[in-house]
């Protein structure tokens, strides 16, 4: 689901942007006039990896668990958002209702860069084709022959990177058969994963060129229901085990008890869904993160594979500074099982 | 104690209701000019503020096409995907009906919310400002003004300059019908670290600095709104003559009161506070008063000055006034202050009052030989510091200072001229009646004088003012016909269609003349350079001021340059002198051009050569010669078979008339603060005579009781009004001569950078003279009826025992 | 030659019109002098005001050589007063813009009979010359009535009004102008008029007339 988080986050990132839409922000009122997620819906690629301008809501996301050759660690994110201001209008021109966004960040154990960007569809400034495959904001782009292999480029006044990511493993449909459930009256979406990629490439800093390798996943999630009106909060985690599973989780914070889902993805790939429940995650530590207490120590469960693993944040200081903050940073992971994932939380006021 | 002293003091008001509303009315007036006149500098300045921050960032570089050309909207995306922060602009004016909007297409997405009017950023933009049919953010008065166009829909914003649209950029392509075309584009912020130099991306896009110091606009306005403030100022002068007539007399007349509230007991001290507080409450009620007054008067005057500023200059101003605070209390501080300037003297004589002198009211103000002697010595101590400001120092300022300065010592010397003119006269005239009506005069010389100086000044301000736009409009309409010499003026869309013009006009007139201009700088000075091509409508009818032998020869062929009047006195440049041309050879002045109505800086040189300086400058306009009678023929062969749009054919009658519509606008506000200065001037007279008038009578009633009829008095105390109206006209006369020698010799070549001949206009000295004696017959005619009709017990009061 | 008959005069007041004179009678011959006496507020001085010119009566009649000064018209009133009457006010009311030599010849002039012999003799009777070039606020009280006095004869007038014309001086004084007034007086052959309350200045005049509350008593 990732991101199901961001069916509000990144209406609200686009609000509280230059352009305070009102056409955003007004989610609730006319969400009826765009398509709405079906349980019926089959996923079908590569045709799914283009954007679907009928639904209000759509990003594809990028994070990815590095190492450089002498074993420092690194993340880094690359995410282009697309939201409708209506579900139907131009193709071209500037008259068309799609507008884009894109972040990009880097992370260490001592910095974390970030980047944000805007544009409207139409104007040739952003948007996603699938053959080729590009989706593309400015001069960010993450284009390939296709989706399951890619460059991922993005850049910032501070940093830049330059990484290819080859897909190892198939597409994985998350919940229901590509159809995720996001609260208990219903609201959903259509999510799959590619969580297979090896990465490597190099990463400009500030302090120099690093040429790293790693593994990186992509989530594909599109919608138009906004968040469940008591939640006002997510911690979204995904994992990569040394095993060579994979794990989503993520809990919706709210008013009334938390909302939580998995998958738990095999090494070939098989996913299992968890409903409500299965997955634990609870807050061991925080850190002062930007004015406020963020968890950056965690544990995290799922009974059912016999997981109960520690998540540290590599840098407990990856706020997203950006029209609409949050955080957003890799982690270790001991316990249980050993590895590396990402880790995004909003609403830590 | 206080209570009771207050009481004594206030209740002369109360029984002089005249003087308080003379007291009220004069500081409220001069508060009204000042602070209208602030208002309106206020308002312009704020506009240009605006205007200046809408070129979508107040302090952010742009990209723009070096030869002026629209931006493909490509380069635009190119410069995005290779990683430029830059976002687009699209300017243009729209046509509507005779005026025109200006649009302002953004790209709300990549443009910096601090860069978009308030109201987009907070309120925000909905789908219908981004796709069609788009909004108009517009401030209040374009959105009336606009009421009922078929424009798209409007909403209000606060910040959005005025006769301006702030609009999504498609829409503005699409009303401008400029599809694909950018202006400029913002840069918004530093490049991603990965992104290419400029040169590779767009090599024909030149990165530009932002204006500074409140944009061009303000620079060159502020000789006009210096202009302004001086006339301000000077209207303010004149309402003090009054504010101080009307507090000399009350505190004359309360003399008594002061002894008596002294006598028993209340100090000095005391007396000097409750003076003070009671003249703080005065002004500020008159001055609250003026305020409003005076936004009456900017609200009237504004459109005026907007009108103005946008022929003029270019500038937009919004045509109705926002009420700022600071503005209300800058105006009631000046009323204040005012009153501590008018009051101050007053206050010193009460502090001086010895406490048991005879309690009987001196003669008001009584003239004394050793008051006029300081009179002259400020006079002419005021008047060498004037002309040694005026010639040391350089400026507006100081032209002003030097103006000024000789103002207010002319009206220093005006008691002493006319106490001068009137011993003169007495001296010639024979019969008691005569010798008496002289003497009589001379002696209520001080009571009148503040109004008579009040007087001196709006009209030596009137003749002056009036004399320097009449000169002006004479030089500048014999100008307009020689420089508008060609019969048609066209301008074409594009460098193509200007050659198919040309080819189309060859068989049709007598000569096709390309006009074409670029930016440039002379001695590090910004500089419009112009092309022309030589022909008989330069050689017979250009307007040189000085020029060297050959002038057009040599010019032509390029080997020199032309500059107007602006820059050759900015830059002192001459014919003889050598600049350098931009491709850095050095040609000398050959001749220097009157270009008045032009803030800038000028420069003409051969086209041949100014197509080598300046390549790929558009080549778009043209000036046509051919015979008046077919101009008509040619301007609908134009448009109908060449096909050119009709607002780009202008022909030189309405370039005329336009141009001469814009002189007349100009100085509309000048003539309306003229107008109002005269009328306080007047007003000064009225109240001065009402307020002599009653105390007249202990003078009056002996000469009725020796034998003179009360009709006979009043036709002397009018006969007396109108010849000090003359003889402060005839004192005036030089003195605005003087006002508009310096205003056209000076203050022009400061403010414009021209300098204009002196003509006289006799007739306006009579029309003003006539009408300078009817004020004061006017402000005459009430004292004088009231003489009349007085019944004899009120002079026999007079000589009543009980005194 | 002067004669007053039947003269009634009323001023408005706050309950009505208040009367000052009450019908009165008097005559008076060239060259003869009268004191007219009263307590305050018993009508002389408007009595004079009336007598003068200055003031017209409500009823009856002042003829002055078989002129009714009631009957004149506001031009001819004043003529008559340039010409004929000379008038000495207690608080003098010399023309401030004037010097002394000037006011002293004013009236005579303003009646086109100036006399300049006649103006220097009376100044010099009058002990004015060392302050002929003065302005009247330059002068005393004193000097000052002397040259109300001198402008009242210039113009020879054939009658002299007073009004208490020692109110302002000190006794002696007073009395020194007093008979230098009677002397000139009796020397331009004029009648006099002389409202006072003084009773020595009563006793030098050749006849006196006492008034209360508006009627002639005595």
């Amino acid at each position: 689901m990732r991101r199901r988080t961001l069916i509000l986050g990144a209406g609200a990132t686009l609000a509280a942007g230059p352009l305070r839409a009102q056409g955003f922000a007004g989610l609730g009122e006319t969400s009826e006039t765009f398509a709405q997620p079906s349980p019926d819906t089959r996923l079908v690629f590569p045709g799914d990896h283009a954007p679907h301008p009928a639904f209000r809501i759509e990003w594809w996301y990028v994070t990815a668990n590095l190492a450089a050759a002498d074993g420092t660690p690194y993340g880094v994110q690359w995410t282009l958002f697309r939201s409708a201001l209506a579900p139907d209008g131009p193709t071209d021109g500037w008259g068309n209702p799609q507008a884009w966004m894109g972040h990009a960040a880097v992370t260490s154990e001592t910095r974390h860069l970030a980047a944000e960007r805007l544009a409207r569809g139409g104007i040739g400034q952003a948007g996603v084709t699938v053959d080729p495959f590009r989706a593309a904001i400015d001069d960010w782009a993450l284009e390939g022959p296709s989706l399951t292999d890619v460059t991922m480029r993005a850049a910032g006044t501070d940093f830049s990177y330059d990484l290819r990511l080859a897909a190892q493993g198939p597409f994985v449909l998350q919940g229901d058969e590509g159809y995720s459930v996001k609260s208990a009256s219903g609201q959903a979406s259509h999510y799959y994963s590619q969580p297979f990629y090896r990465a490597e490439g190099t990463l400009r800093l500030p302090d120099g060129d690093v040429e790293v390798t790693g593994q990186a996943w992509l989530d594909r999630e599109w919608s138009s229901q906004p968040l469940d009106e008591g939640q006002n909060g997510w911690d979204w985690f995904s994992l990569h085990l040394d095993g060579g599973e994979k794990l989503m989780g993520f809990r919706l914070r709210g008013t009334g008890p938390d909302f939580t889902a998995a998958t738990w993805i095999a090494a070939d790939g098989t996913p299992t869904p968890y409903p409500d429940g299965a997955f634990g995650a609870e807050p061991l530590e925080t850190a002062r993160v930007a004015g406020r207490d963020v968890p950056v120590v965690w544990r995290v469960t799922l009974p059912d594979h016999g997981l109960d693993v520690t998540v540290r944040a590599l840098n407990p200081e990856c706020w997203m500074p950006l029209a609409f903050p949050y955080w957003e940073g890799p982690f270790m992971v001991e316990g249980s099982h050993s590895g590396g994932g990402y880790l995004e939380m909003t609403g830590y006021e | 104690m206080i209570a009771a002293g207050l009481q004594a003091l206030l209740s002369h008001w109360w029984r002089h209701p005249f003087q308080l509303v003379t007291l009220m009315l004069g500081l409220a007036t001069a508060t009204a000019l000042w602070s209208g006149v602030q208002a309106i500098n206020a308002e312009a300045r704020a506009s240009y503020d605006r205007a200046a921050q809408t070129l979508a960032g107040p302090a952010r570089d742009t990209l723009a096409r070096r030869d002026g050309e629209p931006i493909a909207q490509e380069t635009y995306i190119a410069l995005r995907r290779a990683g430029w922060a830059v976002s687009p602009l699209l300017e243009g004016r729209l046509d509507l009906d005779g005026t025109s909007l200006r649009i302002i297409g953004v790209d709300p997405f990549t443009l910096p919310a601090e860069d978009l009017p308030e109201e987009l950023g907070q309120s925000g933009v909905d789908l219908s400002f981004l796709t069609p049919p788009g909004q108009l953010v517009v401030d209040q008065d374009t959105a009336d003004r606009l009421e009922g166009t078929d424009l798209p829909p409007r909403i209000t914003g606060r910040n959005v300059p005025p006769n301006a649209a702030y609009v999504d950029i498609g829409t503005a392509q699409r009303l401008l019908g400029r599809n694909g075309e950018l202006s400029r584009l913002v840069v918004t912020g530093p490049s991603d670290l990965t992104a290419p130099p400029l040169e590779e991306v767009a090599p024909d896009l030149v990165r530009e600095a932002p204006e500074t110091g409140g944009g061009e606009i303000a620079r060159l306005t502020d000789s006009f709104h210096l202009n302004l403030t001086a006339f301000g100022l000077l209207s303010f002068a004149v309402g003090l003559f009054i504010v101080r007539g009307a507090i000399g007399l009350a505190f004359e007349q309360r003399r008594p009161v002061f002894r008596t509230l002294r006598a028993l007991g209340i100090g000095r001290g005391v007396l000097l506070g409750l003076l003070s507080a009671e003249l703080l409450v005065l002004a500020l009620i008159a001055g609250t008063l003026g305020v409003a007054l005076g936004w009456l008067i900017a609200t009237m005057l504004l459109p005026d000055v907007a009108a103005t500023l946008r022929g003029l200059y270019g500038a937009d101003v919004e045509g109705t006034l926002s009420l700022r605070p600071v503005w209300w209390l800058a105006g009631i501080a000046i009323a204040v202050l005012g009153t501590a300037i008018a009051a101050a003297g007053s206050l010193v004589q009460v502090a001086r009052l010895p406490l048991l002198a005879p309690a009987q009211p001196r003669a008001w103000a009584r003239a004394s030989a050793a008051t006029m002697r300081w009179q002259a010595v400020g006079a002419v101590l005021l008047a060498v510091t004037g002309l040694l400001v005026g010639w040391v120092g350089s400026g507006l300022v100081s032209s002003f200072l030097l103006l000024g300065s000789l103002l207010v010592a002319a009206a220093l010397m005006l008691p002493i001229f006319l106490h001068a003119v009137l011993a003169g006269l007495a001296r010639v005239t024979r019969g008691p009646l005569a010798e008496w009506f002289w003497a009589d005069t001379r002696q209520q010389l001080p009571g009148l004088s503040l109004a008579l100086m009040a007087l001196l000044l709006a009209l030596a301000a009137n003749i002056g003012v009036g004399t320097m736009v009449q000169s002006f409009r004479l030089t500048f309409t014999g100008w307009l016909d020689q420089r508008l010499a060609a019969e048609l003026y066209v301008t074409t869309e594009t460098d193509a269609e200007g050659r198919r013009l040309q080819e189309f006009l060859a068989p049709r007139v007598d000569a096709v003349l390309p006009i074409r201009s670029a930016d440039g700088e002379i001695a590090g000075r910004p500089v419009e350079f112009y092309g022309f091509a030589h022909d008989v409508i330069y050689t017979d009818h250009w307007p040189l001021i000085d020029q060297s032998p050959d002038v057009w020869t040599r010019v032509s062929s390029g080997q020199a340059v032309l500059v107007n009047e602006q820059l050759a006195r900015r830059a002192d440049l001459w014919p003889g002198d050598e600049i350098a041309l931009p491709d850095g050879e050095n040609v000398p002045v050959a001749g220097v051009y009157s270009d008045y109505g032009n803030p800038n800086a000028q420069a003409m040189i051969g086209l041949d050569r100014f197509d080598a300086l300046f390549p790929g400058i558009p080549r778009r306009q043209f000036a046509l010669r051919l015979d008046e009678g077919r101009v008509e023929k040619l301007t609908r062969a134009l448009v109908t078979e060449f096909g050119l749009p009709p607002g780009n054919i202008s022909d030189q009658a309405s370039v005329k008339q336009f141009s001469l519509a814009i002189f007349e606008r100009t100085f509309a506000v000048t003539s309306a603060l003229n107008v109002l200065t005269l009328g306080v001037a007047g007003f000064a007279i009225l109240t001065s005579l009402m307020t002599l008038a009653t105390m007249r009578q202990p003078q009056l009633a002996p000469v009725w009781a020796l034998g003179l009829t009360r009709a006979r008095l009043a036709r002397l105390e009018l006969l007396r009004a109108a010849l000090l109206a003359a003889l402060t006209f005839v004192a005036a006369l030089p003195v605005g001569l003087m006002l508009a020698w310096i205003l056209l010799q000076v203050v022009n070549v400061e403010a414009f950078g021209w300098k204009l001949p002196l003509h006289f206009f006799p007739r306006d000295w009579l029309v003003l003279a006539g009408l300078s004696l009817l004020a004061a017959l006017l402000a005459g005619l009430a004292p004088a009826r009231r003489l009349v009709r007085m019944p004899p017990s009120d002079l026999l009061k007079v000589f009543a025992n009980e005194r | 030659m002067l004669r007053v008959e039947g003269v009634t005069k009323s001023y408005p007041g706050a309950d009505g019109p208040v009367p000052v004179l009450r019908g009165i009678d008097l005559a008076l011959d060239a060259g003869e002098t009268l004191a007219l006496t009263g307590e305050s507020g018993s009508g002389k001085s408007t009595l004079l005001h009336v007598i003068g010119g200055l003031d017209t009566p409500d009823a009856g009649r002042v003829v002055l050589d078989d002129v009714e000064i009631g009957a004149l018209d506001d031009h001819r009133r004043a003529r008559l007063r340039r010409e004929r009457i000379g008038v000495i006010f207690q608080q003098f009311n010399l023309v401030p813009s004037l010097d002394a030599a000037a006011n002293v010849a004013f009236q005579a002039r303003l009646a086109g009979r100036c006399d300049p012999d006649w103006n220097a003799e009376l100044a010099r009777r009058l002990g004015l010359e060392a302050h002929l070039r003065k302005y009247p606020e330059q002068l005393s009280g004193g000097q000052q009535q002397r040259v109300a006095i001198g402008r009242a004869l210039a113009a020879r007038p054939r009658l002299v009004l007073a009004d208490e014309p020692t109110g302002n001086l000190d006794e002696e004084s007073g009395a020194a102008v007093l008979t230098l007034m009677l002397e000139l007086v009796t020397e331009t052959g004029a009648a006099l008029l002389t409202v006072t309350h003084s009773r020595a200045l009563a006793e030098r005049m050749g006849r006196r007339v006492h008034l209360s509350r508006g009627v002639v008593s005595a």
